[in-house]
Parts: structure tokens; sequence; C-alpha cells
């Protein structure tokens, strides 16, 4: 008895590595550190009523924001610790094991656990106050989306130190991630945590969608809309049309490693490459998906921080709308070397620079907004400058990429590594981050400390072009991507030690950003004003922090930049503040279902994890009662009387 | 006040600029760009591509980025600046056709590059001597070369003719894995199932760095080989002495190799009959036609030879030679 | 909630008739809703149908769809479902007529139907396991499992929710939000309907031509 519970523990529980045992303690601790300040503060109820069954769309935004920074750090160690590898030749720091395991879950983390959360933080917080709305089309089932990501994460991040980690690459090509070839169950945990999560994303595209056809204030026409809701209408239906293929790609990878059929196998008529298909049939439109949102950012602030109009709206709109199609007849550009034969591998060179056009269309379109303006280098707008000229060359680069028979020379080496961290960094992360720092007020009703996010700026730029610019050199010397180490022989050490040197110093940027926000929460300048920037869309006609049914009154809206143009017929003396009758605002009721329901889901994917049938059945079962206990649910919302409005205004010392 | 993040920007920007140079320059010193020293037809007409390539790249990048500086610095907002300012002015139909229509130019002059060669490499190059062969496997974390004319094996090495074309044929026993030999041409997938093609050539006798370049597993870092070109005569020699001194390798000692783990350089006099064929064949090789096009009566080998491809193309299954 | 059920007593006349309105509306957005999860579940078949027709033909020496599918049982299985179909259009006709009871009757005897072709489909695949054609015996008998048995585990989840929405129906009568409810379950019923006709052509007639 004692021998089997010794033997199940050490196959369950991860062992023999001292970086793991140090994050075992570090999670316990941390667990009790939480568990002890809830407890001493009385904070459980406060936690549970005013965030845990949240319906409301900027609490879960907040939400989304901070699982999606601890995810960052995540990741950001793998990177480190893979650069701390490969700083040298020969270094024996991480076994070869270890470190596929560390490339992969850095890779699935950066881009499903931290990308999409932190796009879904900006969705949630942003476009119900740009669009003048109350909440999205369907607010439950955000909570849902929410808590679904949230135990989809922390069920593949569970995987590190119970079961082991998947080490198959973050996209787990079969027959690798088959059981033949991968008989642990780090691919079950692979697999589940982003179906898990996957679920959600997908629910999240539906609501936004509805949110942005239908919620908008009245008078807002779809081309009067904010441009970053147009990016988040063509991301949605991006995330509407690529999310099933990825459901049905990892169902199908489960099917063969749970039942033994053969879809992907080597052996009894399968078809691996069937998988790279499907796989990236959803993953180029990925990262469209969250590169599209940035881009959104961008135009908000360029616009801003410009004083100006954005420049070449209809353009900006189409190219986007361009982007999304075209992201959806791309992805074999991923596997030019799979030789699918001239006429395919050329038509899918063309149509991947063709993407270069209306991105390029974009990159001139800001400038031009820029050009006769009156530029103010706040923090939001220092990462939209840097992004672009980052994201020219990393362009520019895909574009070389998409050189079919070029390819053949760049792909699986270094040189596609820089690439695809200087799009997904210069594009996606710093747009994010100025996202992040443009409307943190609106979030938290101060803004970020300049000085310390300028340190943050510079450590994170200076190293980020210290780290990849070395690595399109790497690539032309023959580095492939996914070595765990190398000699001396090939003379790649000494541009493998700057690489490494610029990692780090990402890493002091993302902690002065910590610094920043630590030091920001007591001494940041706080906004009382509701629109510190002097900005133009809606969400800054309201307080900071938005009042939780965000608009006392509707808004009617006429035209493009709807807040500015009512501050400047206000300056003009044509239109006083109105304050038309306030009436009782219909507002959705908390939930706890959406956090139980998801809870359920890990209880079965943990299940599905380990094979345990009984516990698989368990938890399905308990998420078919959580979803009819909610069909069966009908007194789901209620009212804010007047008075109540009146008095949270006033609080805001804006009377009405 | 707001002139100082613009010039640190500069600053900050000149020095990373330099400090990118010096790497090179120094990297330079000990490291070797394989990429760009082709030393072989296949190689170079790569190259030029990523020349040509970059070259156009660059064309739309320097302008952009000096725009972009020239703007950030003449209209930065700081009291008594003189530029214009026009905070209504948004649109432009000359300026915008302007912008999409360069990169549409170059997209199309590139796309006519890249389609040209595309087809061009799907070609073997142009040469007055016979073609060899040589099969390629991929195994958990070694390479097996088979020789159909010459009836050798070699592992995690493999000989060449100088000047006379090859053609690899890739397949793979184990998780699929990518063959690359930066400086006679690119890569392309080793697959289970699948037998690919890909032309090499190397112009002149000398060792050339090959390796996999598709993850593969856990010793995948380890899966190096080199490729050793020598003028005609010695290879023939060296062929005939494998011949002669070198073991066989056995259906065994084929079990043996495909255990994962990784192996020596290894030659072997001799290889099981049809051996590259099995093991296409029983990794799903028997279904490539199938799936290909399917209810064309008599299509083995029409689909690939015509659909030969990229750098390369997947060939007939060998299997179906001879139908 | 403490605070919800003050703002319940204190809500007026006028709140009370804007608040009817507003349900008029997130009844709408919920049908919208439904319409785009419906697209998302069609890509989701779509995948599973392109990766049967790939590996049709990869039987690895085992049976093939001739050899397997027997003409009567996958008819009665189409005529079934049509069926279903057709009496979940009487019970979307009796609903706007505000028939309750009809409604109900129709609803009932759509989901028995709907039973049936379960129970159809399990003997089907359960003959066939005991042959020996089982999910992992050939990458086409893999492909045919699943794509079969994800639609039949779709009409499956949708007599659950169907037996659920008859109960609220029985509580609650015809209102506005059950009968949105209704509407989206036949909606639901109709597009497996229109999912089994797909694959009565690609997978059964296919199979046994």
């Amino acid at each position: 008895m004692l021998t089997k519970l010794k033997d199940f523990a050490s196959t369950f529980f991860v062992t023999g590595d001292p970086l793991i045992y140090g994050a075992d303690v570090a999670i316990v601790l941390t667990t009790i550190a939480i568990v002890f300040v809830l407890t001493y503060f009385k904070k459980w109820t406060w936690l549970w009523k005013e965030w845990l069954t949240s319906v409301d769309h900027k609490k879960i935004g907040i939400m989304y924001l901070i699982a999606s920074l601890l995810m960052l750090f995540r990741g950001g160690v793998d990177a480190l610790l893979m650069r701390t590898q490969l700083a040298l030749p020969n270094i024996q720091f991480l076994q070869a094991d270890h470190y596929n395991e560390i490339f992969t879950t850095h890779g699935t983390i950066m881009i499903l656990f931290m990308a999409m959360p932190m796009m879904f933080a900006l969705f949630n917080i942003v476009v119900p106050l740009q669009l003048g709305a109350r909440d999205v089309a369907y607010p439950f089932l955000n909570a849902l989306s929410f808590w679904l990501f949230f135990f989809g994460a922390m069920l593949f991040n569970l995987s590190f130190v119970i079961g082991g980690s998947p080490d198959a690459g973050w996209l787990s090509y079969p027959p690798l991630s088959e059981m033949s070839h991968s008989p642990g169950v780090g691919e079950n945990f692979y697999i589940w945590g982003i179906q898990i999560s996957g679920i959600g994303s997908l629910a999240t595209g539906i609501n936004f969608l509805v949110t942005i056809l239908k919620m908008r204030a009245p008078g807002m026409k779809l081309m009067n809309m904010p441009l970053f809701s147009w990016s988040v209408l063509s991301t949605s239906v991006m995330i509407i049309f690529a999310f099933p293929i990825l459901t049905i790609t990892l169902a199908l990878l489960f099917v063969d490693r749970f039942l033994g059929a053969h879809f992907f196998t080597m052996t009894a008529g399968g078809n691996p490459m069937m998988y790279v298909n499907l796989i990236w049939m959803w993953g180029h439109p990925e990262v469209y998906i969250v590169v599209i949102p940035a881009f959104g950012i961008y135009s908000e602030i360029v616009s801003t921080f410009s004083k100006k109009k954005i420049f070449g709206y209809k353009s900006m709109v189409f190219s986007m709308m361009i982007i999304s199609v075209l992201s959806f007849f791309t992805w074999v550009h991923h596997f030019f070397t799979m030789g699918a034969g001239a006429d395919v591998n050329t038509f899918f060179a063309i149509s991947t620079m063709a993407i270069g056009i209306p991105t390029g269309v974009k990159i001139f379109n800001w400038l031009f907004t820029m050009f006769r303006g009156r530029i103010q280098l706040k923090q939001p707008m220092l990462w939209t400058l840097a992004f672009i000229p980052c994201f020219v060359v990393g362009g520019a680069t895909g574009v070389m990429l998409a050189v079919a028979p070029a390819d053949y020379q760049y792909h699986n080496s270094y040189f596609l590594i820089a690439h695809f961290h200087q799009v997904l960094i210069g594009g996606v992360v710093f747009g994010y981050l100025a996202g992040i720092y443009y409307w943190w007020p609106k979030m938290f009703g101060f803004k970020l400390d300049e000085k310390l996010g300028k340190w943050a700026f510079w450590t994170w730029n200076i190293g980020f072009y210290v780290c990849f610019m070395p690595q399109y050199a790497l690539g032309f010397m023959g580095m492939t991507r996914r070595v765990y180490t190398y000699g001396w022989d090939m003379g790649w050490a000494p541009l493998n030690l700057v690489s490494s040197i610029g990692a780090f110093l990402m890493g002091i940027g993302f902690i002065f950003q910590v610094w920043q926000i630590s030091y920001s929460i007591k001494y940041g300048e706080r906004d009382t004003t509701g629109d510190p920037w002097n900005a133009r869309t809606l969400e800054w006609s309201i307080p900071s922090p938005a009042p939780m049914y965000n608009f006392a009154t509707v808004p009617h809206v006429s035209e493009q930049d709807a807040w500015w143009a009512e501050k400047q017929a206000r300056e003009a003396g044509k239109r006083a503040a109105a304050a038309p009758a306030l009436e009782p605002i219909h507002m959705p009721k908390n939930s706890g279902i959406p956090i139980i329901m998801a809870a359920f889901w890990f209880v079965a994917g943990f299940g599905f994890v380990f094979s345990w049938i009984w516990m698989a059945v368990a938890g399905l079962l308990g998420v078919a009662a959580c979803l009819l206990a909610r069909s069966f649910q009908y007194d789901t919302d209620y009212y804010i009387p007047v008075d109540e409005i009146k008095r949270t205004e006033a609080s805001f010392g804006r009377g009405i | 006040m707001n002139l100082k993040p613009a010039r640190k920007f500069l600053k900050a920007a000149c020095a990373a600029f330099a400090l990118c140079l010096a790497v090179f320059a120094l990297s330079g010193c000990s490291g070797k760009f394989v990429v760009l020293d082709p030393q072989g037809p296949v190689a170079a007409t790569q190259q030029r591509l990523i020349v040509l390539s970059a070259v156009l790249c660059a064309i739309v990048i320097i302008p952009v980025l000096a725009i972009l500086v020239f703007i950030v610095w003449r209209y930065r907002d700081k009291p008594g600046n003189k530029a214009p300012y026009t905070p209504d002015w948004h649109d432009s139909k000359l300026l915008e056709t302007i912008w999409w229509g360069i990169p549409i130019i170059i997209i199309g002059i590139l796309g006519t590059y890249t389609a040209r060669d595309t087809f061009a490499l799907a070609k073997p190059p142009v040469s007055d001597t016979t073609p060899i062969t040589v099969q390629v496997t991929s195994l958990d974390w070694k390479w097996l070369f088979t020789y159909p004319d010459q009836h050798i094996a070699t592992v995690n090495y493999v000989q060449i003719p100088a000047g006379v074309p090859v053609r690899f044929q890739l397949t793979s026993d184990a998780p699929m894995n990518s063959f690359w030999v930066p400086q006679l041409g690119g890569q392309e997938y080793t697959m289970p199932g699948m037998a690919m093609q890909l032309w090499l050539q190397a112009d002149k006798p000398g060792v050339y760095y090959g390796t996999g370049a598709n993850f593969s597993g856990k010793d995948f870092a380890h899966m190096r080989f080199d490729v050793e070109a020598k003028p005609q005569a010695e290879f023939n020699q060296w062929v005939s002495s494998v011949k002669q001194t070198a073991p066989a390798l056995t259906k065994s000692g084929y079990e043996q190799l495909v255990q994962p783990g990784t192996s020596e350089k290894t030659l072997y006099s001799s290889y099981p009959d049809g051996l590259f064929d099995d093991i296409v064949n029983k990794n799903g090789g028997m279904y490539m036609h199938h799936s290909s096009a399917p209810g064309e009566p008599g299509e083995s080998s029409g689909t690939s030879a015509t659909g030969a491809t990229g750098t390369s193309g997947m060939t007939d299954m060998p299997g179906m030679n001879h139908h | 909630m403490a605070h919800t059920a003050v703002h319940q007593a204190s809500r007026g006349q006028t709140a009370a008739h804007a608040h009817a309105a507003e349900h008029h509306d997130q009844e709408g957005l919920k049908i919208l809703g439904f319409w785009i999860f419906l697209v998302t579940d069609c890509l989701l078949f779509g995948t599973l149908f392109a990766a049967y027709v790939v590996l049709r033909t990869h039987t690895d020496g085992g049976p093939n769809g001739k050899e397997l599918f027997e003409v009567p049982g996958f008819v009665a299985e189409t005529f079934i479902l049509l069926t279903s179909s057709f009496t979940s259009g009487l019970a979307a006709l009796a609903m706007n007529q505000g028939k309750r009871n009809q409604l109900l009757g129709w609803l009932a005897v759509t989901a028995l139907l709907g039973a049936c072709f379960v129970g159809f489909e399990v003997s089907e695949f359960a003959k066939m396991a005991g042959e020996g054609a089982t999910i992992s015996r050939s990458a086409f008998l893999s492909a045919f499992f699943t794509l079969v048995g994800t639609h039949g585990l779709h009409v499956s989840l949708g007599l659950v929710w169907m037996t659920a929405i008859m109960l609220q129906l029985r509580r609650r009568g015809i209102t506005a939000v059950t009968r949105r409810k209704v509407f989206v379950i036949s909606l639901y019923w109709h597009f497996l309907d229109a999912v089994w006709i797909f694959l009565f052509t690609v997978v059964y007639l296919m199979g046994v031509m």
C-alpha cells in the first residue's frame, strides 16, 4: 500500500529537478499567503461578491488583465531560462527534456494564455465604453468566458509540477505528440488547457461581435465607430471562423491519444500532414487575431496624442477587413518546405505578401495622422512610436519569409524566430502595453508614473533589439530553432550571448513595470476629470473609474470622435453639458454559476488528463448541472433606481 | 521638455544600431553565414532572392523610418513650434492612392520573381551530368542515407560527387524532421509515409554543414551530419571502399537503428532491398495517391511528375513506380 | 443580494414597461447570438467532414463503408430524424397559435423521435464494434465514428435541453423568454437535421456506392 502510494506520488508529482522543487515551495507559500491575507482581513465575501461572481465587463476586464500579467511573468521566466541555457555552448543548466518542456510552455502561454487574455482585457474594459453601452451583449456568458480561460490556464500551468509539461512544441505536431512518442500526460494537459480556454475565447468572439453590431449608442453608425471597436469587430469575426477548427483539431488529437484512434498516427492510415494543415488554418488567423486589436489601439493613441483626427479612416477600416479575410488564405506559408507543389506554394507566397499591402497602408496613415499634428510623447505614444520601426522591420522580414524558395533557407531557423518575435512583441505586446498605459486611468482612476515608465520603456526596447537582432544573423549561420544546446564549432556563441543579455534587459523592463504599478497605486497622478489625455472617444466622457452602469444617460452620437466633437461644441459655447432626465438602469445580476461551471470543466479536464474516467464524468455532470441551473433561472436582472444614480454621479462631482 | 524624449530616442536608436553593427562585425570573425555562402546553384538562386527581397523591403523601410523621425521631430508638441497644425485634416485621395500603389508595385515585382523561381527550383539544376539519387530517412535521432544505385548506406554522413545534381528523396521513420544543408540549398521536411524530393548540387568539393531543422524530440539538437562533396573519381573510390570494408546493414540492424538514441557516423556496405520503399509504405505511403487525386484513373505518375514542386516535390510513391 | 431587493421594491410603473421592452430586445439579441453559434458549429462539422473525406479510403486493410453500412438502418435513421424536424416545426406552429398543450405534445413527439434516432445509432455502433470495426481499427473508422458520433452527441444534448424547456413551459407557459427558448431549440434541431443530410450523403450513400 505504502509503496504503491509512493510510486503514484513519484509519477503524479514532477520530481528530480531542483528548479521545480523551488517552484513547488513558491506555489505553496504564495497560496498560503493569499489565503492568510484574505482570511485575516475578512475579504472572502468581498472577493466572492465583488469579483468572482461579477458579470460587470470592467471587472472581468481587470481580472483578465491580472491573469495575463501573471502569465507574462511565467512565459517570461521560461524565456529567460532558455536564454540562460543558450547563452554559451554546451551549458548543462537545463537537460534536453526540460528545455523542450520550457519552449513548449513558453510559446503556448505567450500566445494563448498571455496575448489572448490581455487582448480580452482591453476588449472588456474599452469596447462597451467606446460604444456608449452599459455592458456587453451577454454579460453572463462573458463571465463564463473569463472563468473558462482562467481554469484552462490553471490546468495548463499545473502540468509543470503535476504530471509533467507538454514537450512537443507549441503546436504539438503529431506523430511527435501522439502516444507513440509522447506517452506522458503532458500533451493531455496541453490539449485540455487550450480546449477549455478555447471554448471561452469562441464565446467571447460571439459576444463582442453581437455587442458591436447591436449595442452601439443611438446614432453611432458603423462608419463612425472608433477604430479600436472596428478592430475588435474584425478580430471577433476571425475568432468565430478560426477557433472551431482549433477545437476539432485538438479534439481529434485527443481521440487519437485517449481512444487509440488513427487521425494523425503513423500507423493504420493516419495522416499527420492533416494536423499540420488544420492547426495552421487556425494558427495563422490566430496571429492576426492578436495583432489586429493592437492596430486598433495604435489608431486611438496616435490620433489622441497628435491631437488630430485619424488620417484615412475608411482606409483603416477597409485594410483591417482585408487583413482578416486574407489571413485565412495564407496558412500554407508555415510549411512551404513540406513541398505542396510549385503552384500551391506560389499562391500562398503571393497571398502572404499581399497582406503587406494593407498593413503598409496602415503605417502610412498613422504617419500622416501625426503629420501636421501636435505630438505629445506620453507613455502610450512612446510605445506606439516604438512599434512603428519595429513592426516595419518585422513586417519586411515577414515579406522576405513569404518568398517561398527563400523560405527553404529561413524556415525553422533563428531568422524565423527573430521575425515572429519582432512582430509579436513589436506589434502585439507593444500595442497592448500602449493600450494598458492609455486606458489605465479609466480602469483605476490614476495614471501610471511617467518616470518609471520611461525606464521600463527604454530597457524593454533596447533589450528587444539586443535580444532579437542577433537572432536574424544566427539564422543565416544555420542555427535551427528548438536546439537545447550547441557546440563551439559553428561560431554561434558570441551572438547567442548578446541575445541572452538582451532578454535579461527585457526582464528588467518588466520589473520596472511591476515597480511602476506598485508605486503608482500610492503616488500616481489621480484622474479627477475622467479625460486625462484630452481624448476623443466616448469612454472619456464618463468618470474614471467608470461607475458600474457606465453611462448615467445613454449618449447620442452623430459623428466620428464623438467626445471630441462634444468638447469642441461646448468650448464654442454652442452646447452646454446636457442633462436629460434619468431613468432606472437595467442591469444583469451577478452569478456564481460561471466560476462553478468552469471549475467543473477543470475537474473534467483533469480527469481526462490522467484518464480517470470517474473524475471526468463527475466534472461533465457538474457542467451539465450548471447549464440546467442557469436555464431554469429567470430572475437574472435588476434595476438601479434614479436616486442611486444621482448619488453615484454626485460622488464623482457630476451633478445631474 | 518634450524635446528630451525625442532626442533620447534618437540617441538610443543610434546606440542600438551601432551595437548591432559592432556585434555583426565581431561575430563575422568567428561565425560563418552559411546561408549567404552558396556552394551550389540551388543555394545561389535562393541567395539571390534573399538579397532581392531585402533590397526591395529596404526601399520601403528606409524612407518610412526617415519620415517617422522627421514627423515626430517637426510636429512635437512644444510651446512655440511654428509647424502647421491642421487638426481636422484627415483625407487625401492622392496620398492614399500613392501608398496603396507603392506596396502593390513592390509586391508585384517580388511576387513575379518568387513565382518564377518557385517553379524553376522544382526542376533539377541544369547540368550535363547524370544526376544521382540519395534516399534520406530521418530517425530518432539520426539520419540514414541509402544510395539506391551504389547500394551502400551511411548514418549521419553523406558523400556526394561534386558538380553532379543530387536528387534527395526524403522520408521519416520517426516524427517529422527537416533536411537542411544551407550551403547547397534550402531544407525540406522528411515526413512519415511520404517520399519528398529535393534537388541539391555542390559545385566544388568540400565539407558542408547539414542539420535536422524540425524539432523531433529529445535529442533533436544532436541531429547534425556532414555532407562531403568529392570529385567524381574519388566518390567512386569511396563507394567501392565502403563496399569492401564496411559491414552490411541487415533488417535487424535497421530495427536497432530505429530505436531512439543518437548515433556516430557509420558506413554500411549494403542494406536490405527496397528498404526505403518499405519505410514509406508502412507509414501510410500506400494511401498517398488516393488522397492526392481521388477518382482519377491512372494518375499515379501524372500528379507528381508535373506537380514537382517548390525546391522539390512529392515524388511518386516508390512502391508505385511499377504501375 | 440585499441591495437588489431594494431596487426591485422601488421599481415604478414606467420601469416595468421599459422592462418588458428591454426583455424583448434581449431575446432578440440571444437569438442573433445563437445564429452565430450555429455558424461556429457549422465550421466544426465542416472540419470533421474534411477529415473524414481525407481519411475515407484509409482502411488499413480493415472493413470499408460498403462492408459496414446497412441500408435499412441508416435509411430508418434518416426517416426518423427528418420526421422529428417536421414535428418540431409543428411545435413552433402550435406555439405561435398560443396553444401550450399542443406545443408540449409536439415537443414530446420530437424528443421521442430523437431518442429513437440515438437508440438506432447506438445499436449500429455497437454492432460494428462487435464485428471488430472499432474506432482504433483504422483511420477511416476513426473518422467515421468521430463524425457520426459528434452528430449523435449533439442530438443527445438536444434531448436533455428540450426536456428542460418542456419543464419550463409547463411551469411558466408561453412567455417572451420561453418563446425564445423554443425558437432556439427548434433552430438547433433543424440545423442537426441539415447536418444529417450531409452525413447521409457523404458518409452513407457515398460509402455504399
